[in-house]
This record gives C-alpha cells, structure tokens and sequence, in this order.
C-alpha cells in the first residue's frame, strides 16, 4: 500500500519565538487592557442565566414581521423587549428584562406575552424565565468554577513539573480567560451559563497544549544543559510546533462545523471556543514558555533539586 | 512498546466489542430492542430536555413560612394552656424564631398548682410539656420557647419531603411519562417532565398551595353590607374567587368576612372528582369518618347560616346551609370551567402543599426545536468528522488512516459508554462529541510527530514507533489528565445541558486516550511486522 503523507508543517522549522516574544508581549499586553477595559465600561451582554428575565423562542407562520411583533409587545409594559430573527426567517428570539415582583412577577409576564402573540405565533420553540435569585447563584456558581478548576490545574501542574511551569500555566490560563471576557464583551455576543462552560473547556484545550509544550520543555532542559535558555525553548517550541498547529486544526475543523451546521441554539457556544482554541494555542507559545524562562527554570533542574538523567533511550517495555 | 502480549490484544478486542454490543441498540427500533435476549445491553442514550422536548422547573419550598405558621400555632397553644390553667399573662407572641410571653404576678401562688408553686414555676411546668422537640428558658418573669435545631432541621427536612410527595402525586396525575422529580439541596425541587413543551398548566396546578378550609361567615356583615376597616377579632377578610372571564374584565371582587375558626379542613378529604350538576361544572368531595361527623355536627348546628368553602385564602364559594350535611360528601360550585373543575379536584386529592412554592426557573422547549437541534447536531457532526479524517489522511497518509479507524472506534465507544452510564446527551454534549473528535485525534498526532522526530534522527523504522509511543506516553497522560480535571470541576458545578456536555468530554478523553495508545499502536505494531520496512511513510 503506497503511503503518501504531505508534511502540512515542515519539520524543522527555526522559528524564532522566544526573540519575537516582546511583539508578543505587547500584543497580549493590549489584548489584557483592551478586555479589561471593556469589560469595566462596557461589562457583558449577560443572558437571562445570570441576570434572570425571559426568553422565548417563536415560530411565526409565516417569514416574521419583527416591527409588528414588537409593536404588540412593547405595549404590555414589560420594560425592555428585545426582539432578533434567529436562526431563519420564521424563527424570533424574544428577550424581556428580568421583571419586577420576584419570580411571580416572571411567570406573570409570560402568561401576557403568550396572551398578546396570540395567533401571530405558530409554535413556542422555547419558553425560559430565570427568577432573581438563580441568576445571583449561577453567578456565584460560575466564578467560583473557574477559578477552582485554575486552581486545580495549577497544583497538577506543580506536582508533576517544576513551580515554574506552574506559574506558567496559570498566567496562560488566565491570560485565556480574560481575552474570552473581553472578546464577549466587545463583541456583545451573549454571556450566559455555556459561555462559562466554554471558558472551563478552553481552559482544559489550552493547559492540554502547554502541558505538551512544557513537557518538551522539561526533557530539553535534561538533555541539553549547556544550551541558552532562549535557543533551548526555541527548539523545544519548534519542536511541537507541527503538533500544536495540527491539533488545532483539527479541533477547529470540528468547531467550524458546530458553528456553521450546529443550528442557532449552540452557535455562541462554537463561537467561544473556535476563540478560545486559537488563543489558548497562542499562549501556549508566546505567554507560558517566556514566563517559565523568566522564572530562571534553567537553575532549578540543573541545581538538580529533580534532576535525573532522563536522557537514555529508555529500557523497552513490554 | 512493540510487543503485545496475548492478553492484551484479547483485552483490546474485547474493550472494542463490549463497545460496539453498547453502542448498538441507539441503532435499533423499540421493537427490535424488545426482541433482543435478555443478557444483550439494551439501554441507550438518554436525550436531554432540550433535545426531545420538555420543561424544566425548579421550585423553592418556602420553608421560613412553614416555621413561621408553626411558631404562631405554638403561640396559639400556649395561650391555650395558660388560660386553662387560669395564671395571668401578657405579651404574648413570636419573636423572631422563638415565643414569648410574660407571667403576671409570677411570684404568687399559682391557682391550680398542687404544690404551691408560684405562677412563673407552675407556667414554666407546663410549658415545657408543651411541645417536643422544644427548649424553654426563663428570664424573670419572661418565658421564651424555642425549637432546638435538630428539631428545626427535621421538621424543614420534613417539610420538604412532604412537598416532594404532593409535586409527585401532582405531577402523576396529569398524566404526564416518565417525569423526574428530585431534592436540590435545602430547600429545592427539580421537576423535569419530558415531552411537556407548555407547562403554565402544570406550574399553575403545581405552585398552588391547595389548602383548602371550610368556616363560617361573620353574619353581622353579609355581602354588600359596609366592611368595617379592620377585619373583627376571630375573623379575616377573604376575597370571593374570580373567573378568568371576570379577572379580565377586572370587575370587582366581592370580601367576605369570615371567621378564623376551621370547621373542617381539606386534610380530612379522601376523594375529589369533577361532575356536573344541573350542567355547569363542580366538584365534589367526601369526607373521612372524622371530617364527615365534624361537617354533620357543624351543619346542623348553622342551619340557615351561610359558610365558605376557602382555598388558598380566596372564597371559592359561599353558600348558605339548607339543611345538616351528614353523609360526608359535598359539592363545591363556584363559576368554574370544566378545566377548573378538573385541575380543582386534583389539587384536592393530591393534598395541600406543607409549605408555599415559588418557581425559580423555567426552561421549556418545544419538540420541534428538539428535533431541528437533533437534526443540525447530527449534521454538525457528521461534517467536522469528514473533514477530520480527510485532514488526517492528508497529513499522515497511512498512519493517519490507521488514526481514523482509531477515531471511527472512539465514537463507537463513546455512544456506548454515554449508553452504559445512562447518560443524558444534550444539545451542548452533542457539541462535546463534536469536539472530542477534533481533540481526539491528539495523542494520535503526538506519537506520530514523536515518530517523526525519531525517524529524523536516524533511528530504524521499528525503534522510531518504540520510541515514539514510549515518550508520547507521559505527554498524553498529562495533557488529557489537566483537560479532566476542567472536566470534572464543569460536571459538579453545571446544570442539566452542560453537565451532558462534562460527561461526553470527559468519557471522549478516556475513550481517546484508550483508543491512541492501544489501538492505533496494535495496528500500526501489527502491520509493521507483515511488511519489514526499511523507512516508514510517516
């Protein structure tokens, strides 16, 4: 059988990651700033998840006649309707602001919609209402996720390799998480209770491709001890460049069919994470390798504090 | 890394079987299911809410009211037996998660004490065999009952349980299949009813308290006499029920003033049934023995009295008796619609609710907007799984076929592991599927690169794969073992559609990793030893 591999990424690339670290640097640096920037003065689009209210999802008879929807709507003095055609023509997406009277008043304000749509409306494809107090808990709920499962990252990372990568991970890591903040908030795509799921699965992708980085990082480190730090994490990085490259593809390839065949309910969700895989690639190369250099890695392991001479070909297994 | 024991291979193979016997009956009708022997796995895939349609509620039992209504009923008793055993008091009432009250000349000898006890010492007697489950502390002539926690902790857990059960009873007898009903920490009820895509009914049937009391009316002040402004002693306001028709036009509501004193109560109900009478809708009801000869005593006394049938604090109706109702049955009639009557009767039979019940949350979706998320999850799959295998074939020619079937295994093994645990697939865990295609293909890629590497410099054919799987192994165990962890932390903290999407990455890792080190290395060790190549096409 004729094997014909095309080599996609060639592989002995010498690219040099750690000198161009400083473009890099600023880049993430105005990134970080950006996000924060946005997220302070803009904040999030928060979806009925967080900051309770309604959401219903018709299907008009016909292709929709959003003005007049919103016509019959704004008349009921719900406050704030937001009305988008989703996913098709005949599909709306109806947003009411969280309502007053506690969780009553939500289930109150549903009956009038229903009541007003009428006969404009063939079918409730959904029907959701978040009371006050859900929404304060899942806000909870969702910080306190993230930052455990960081944590959680971060000590498997220190009990498996030196602190420095640890440190390293959790600056990547965190470096993800607020550019996915800022990326919701500047592009006003609606936060919600997936997005945070989105935010752990991107933290998973990402530390996933740094570990490998690291990983390489580490065996170099005992096999080259004369090398220079910056040329021994240039190699170790162009060394799984051709890895990381083809499983981002890969999951990207898979992502882009979510996000363009998945259908309207899942396509924010395919959003965050087609984002998140392309910056937890990034970080892994220009944040977590350069704070590991910077934390002098290069003393720990040949101080010898883990040392080890890893470098013989291992005895075959099996 | 080159050798397989025999063991091993058979346990490859068998992994892959037991995967494939689980995966197939998603494959099969209902009927085919049925007809398969009964050690063959027969359980599939659990859809979600969100994929076959549904509602999902969450209640919150109001626990703080059940207490408060228990400490007021303690109130109640208290005065009782004071007053019964005739010693002075004032001040009497809750405060906060207690009640107090004051003796009166608490040093003086206390009038139907035995032993000469003083008035505080004969009260504080009585009062701590009041109640069980209760601790009394005297501060001078000031006497404070409080539950002790364990106490406080039962009764809410029981407060729960009963609210449970008459969601359940509820839940059942709408006739609805296979509805899950669970605790959710202190205070919460999850109820989940597949295939329901308009719950008002059932939330509407649900959230009512349904207590339901039967009083009599304070005469002086029949029906469109002038109210006074505050309600008299020993009586409260009620206000006559309304039918839709009469809520929209938001015509006024007739107030009765009805006295506290329970004459029966609903809990001494055994049966409710709609019926009609003379054509319009009512219900009716039959007492048990006790409830019938309390209705028949009460009745017989109040003949020409006019009496209100209460429910939830509203008036259902308020006829006047004609005549002693001894049998224990009765019929309420009121301005109802068949519907009502039927929803009325259910409530009543299934009991009053402990507590009141708010809903915190609602989801519904419809089974249409089920079936199109199916349908598009399906599509979504199928393309980024094509374009996988297209890539991977590119990008490692052979190797890379050897991947795809390793992948074609991985979701093999996927539907049958969510089969076996009976896991719920939801929209966003179809998406998990979707992704651990992508990320699945991973370890793969790393022992291929490594073998590259190892090809590079200069390494056999045979040593290069060694090599290459022995040193590719830790890297695969780290990356995936962080990537769980997120995982696992996402399964305890998410909710229904996002746990769904935790457990299909999670068992898409373990499947993944399974799959690439096992066997893909099995296929790749066994072709290497049919053809003795001097380069490998990698």
């Amino acid at each position: 059988m004729a094997a014909f591999p095309i080599k996609l990424i060639p592989a002995d690339t010498k690219i040099d990651f750690i000198g161009s670290r400083k473009i890099a640097y600023i880049f993430s640096g105005l990134l970080m700033l950006v996000s924060v920037g946005f997220f302070a003065f803009q904040g999030l689009n928060f979806g009925i998840d967080f900051k309770g209210g309604i959401l219903i999802e018709v299907r008009t008879p016909g292709p929709a006649n959003i003005d007049a929807l919103r016509g019959k709507l704004s008349g009921l003095g719900l406050g704030e309707v937001a009305l988008q055609e989703f996913g098709q023509a005949t599909d709306v997406l109806i947003r009411i602001e969280r309502q007053p009277g506690g969780e009553e008043g939500q289930k109150v304000a549903v009956a009038t919609v229903k009541t007003a749509l009428g006969s404009d409306v063939a079918s409730y494809r959904r029907t959701e209402f978040v009371g006050p107090k859900v929404g304060g808990e899942l806000i909870e709920a969702g910080i306190l996720a993230v930052v455990l499962s960081l944590l959680a990252i971060m000590v498997y990372v220190w009990f498996r390799f030196e602190w420095q990568f640890s440190i390293g991970a959790i600056v990547a890591l965190t470096h993800d998480v607020i550019s996915t903040i800022g990326v919701f908030s500047i592009t006003e795509h609606e936060f919600n209770l997936a997005t945070v799921a989105a935010i752990l699965t991107i933290a998973g992708y990402s530390i996933n491709d740094t570990v490998v980085v690291f990983d390489r990082i580490r065996e170099n480190l005992r096999k080259f001890k004369a090398m220079p730090i910056e040329e021994l994490l240039n190699l170790s990085l162009n060394q799984t460049l051709s890895r990381t490259l083809l499983t981002s593809i890969t999951t990207l390839l898979a992502l882009l069919a979510i996000f363009f065949f998945g259908g309207a309910v899942i396509q924010d969700f395919a959003f965050a994470l087609i984002w998140g895989v392309v910056i937890g690639t990034f970080s892994s190369i220009f944040v977590a390798s350069p704070v590991v250099m910077m934390l002098n890695i290069r003393e720990s392991i040949s101080g010898g504090t883990i040392g080890g001479n890893e470098t013989s070909q291992g005895t075959p297994a099996e | 890394m080159i050798h397989f024991a025999r063991w091993k291979i058979i346990l490859i193979f068998a992994v892959c079987a037991l995967g494939i016997a689980l995966g197939i009956p998603n494959l099969l009708t209902n009927e085919q299911r049925a007809a398969l022997p009964d050690w063959a796995p027969k359980s599939t895939l659990n859809l979600g809410l969100d994929l076959r349609g549904g509602s999902h509620l969450l209640l919150e039992v109001d626990i703080k009211t059940a207490f408060k209504e228990r400490i007021s009923n303690l109130v109640q008793a208290m005065r009782q037996e004071l007053r019964t055993n005739r010693i002075g008091y004032t001040r009497i009432g809750p405060r906060g998660d207690s009640a107090q009250v004051v003796i009166r000349e608490p040093d003086k000898k206390a009038n139907r004490a035995s032993d000469g006890q003083t008035n505080l010492e004969f009260a504080t007697r009585l009062l701590r065999r009041l109640e069980p489950g209760t601790q009394v502390d005297v501060s001078g002539a000031q006497i404070t009952i409080s539950y002790t926690p364990d106490e406080i902790r039962n009764r809410n857990n029981q407060v729960l349980q009963q609210s449970i059960e008459i969601v359940r009873r509820r839940v059942d007898a709408f006739g609805t299949t296979e509805p899950t009903i669970q605790r959710q920490g202190a205070d919460r009820i999850l109820v989940q009813v597949p295939g329901l895509a308009n719950p008002e009914r059932l939330i509407a049937l649900i959230g009512k308290t349904a207590k339901m009391t039967f009083h009599l009316l304070d005469e002086r002040f029949a029906p469109g006499m002038p109210l006074p402004t505050v309600a008299p002693a020993g009586s409260f306001f009620a206000k006559q029920r309304q039918s839709r028709e009469e809520q929209q036009r938001k015509a006024p509501a007739t107030t009765y003033v009805v006295k506290k004193r329970v004459m029966v109560s609903g809990e001494n109900l055994v049966d409710s049934q709609p019926t009609f009478e003379r054509g319009r809708p009512v219900v009716s009801f039959r007492f048990d023995t006790i409830g019938g000869k309390k209705f028949g005593r009460v009745t017989q006394a109040n003949v020409g009295k006019p009496f209100a049938i209460v429910l939830d604090n509203e008036v259902i109706s308020a006829p006047v008796i004609q005549e002693p109702i001894l049998g224990g049955t009765g019929i309420i009639s009121g301005s109802f619609t068949v519907s009502e009557t039927q929803d009325l009767a259910l409530l009543l039979r299934a009991g009053a609710l402990p507590a009141p019940m708010t809903v915190l949350e609602q989801r519904s979706v419809g089974p249409d907007l089920g079936a199109d998320s199916i349908a598009a999850g399906e599509i979504a799959c199928l393309i980024g799984f094509v374009l996988v295998l297209v890539f991977m074939m590119l990008a490692y020619g052979l190797f890379g076929i050897f991947a795809n079937i390793a992948l074609l295994l991985n979701m093999v093994l996927i539907v049958g592991g969510l089969s076996l645990l009976q896991a719920t697939l939801t929209l966003p865990g179809i998406a998990g599927i979707v992704l651990t295609i992508g990320m699945a293909v991973d370890a793969n890629v790393l022992i291929f690169e490594r073998i590259r590497e190892e090809v590079q410099s200069g390494r056999s054919p045979l040593s290069s794969i060694d090599a290459g799987y022995q040193r590719a192994l830790t890297t695969i165990i780290d990356a995936n073992l962080t990537t769980f962890i997120a995982a696992v932390i996402l399964f305890e903290f998410g909710s229904g559609p996002i746990k769904g999407f935790a457990v299909t990455l999670s068992i898409g890792l373990l499947t993944s990793m399974f799959t690439a080190i096992m066997v893909t290395r099995l296929m790749v060790v066994t072709w290497l030893r049919r053809r003795r190549l001097q380069t490998l096409p990698i």
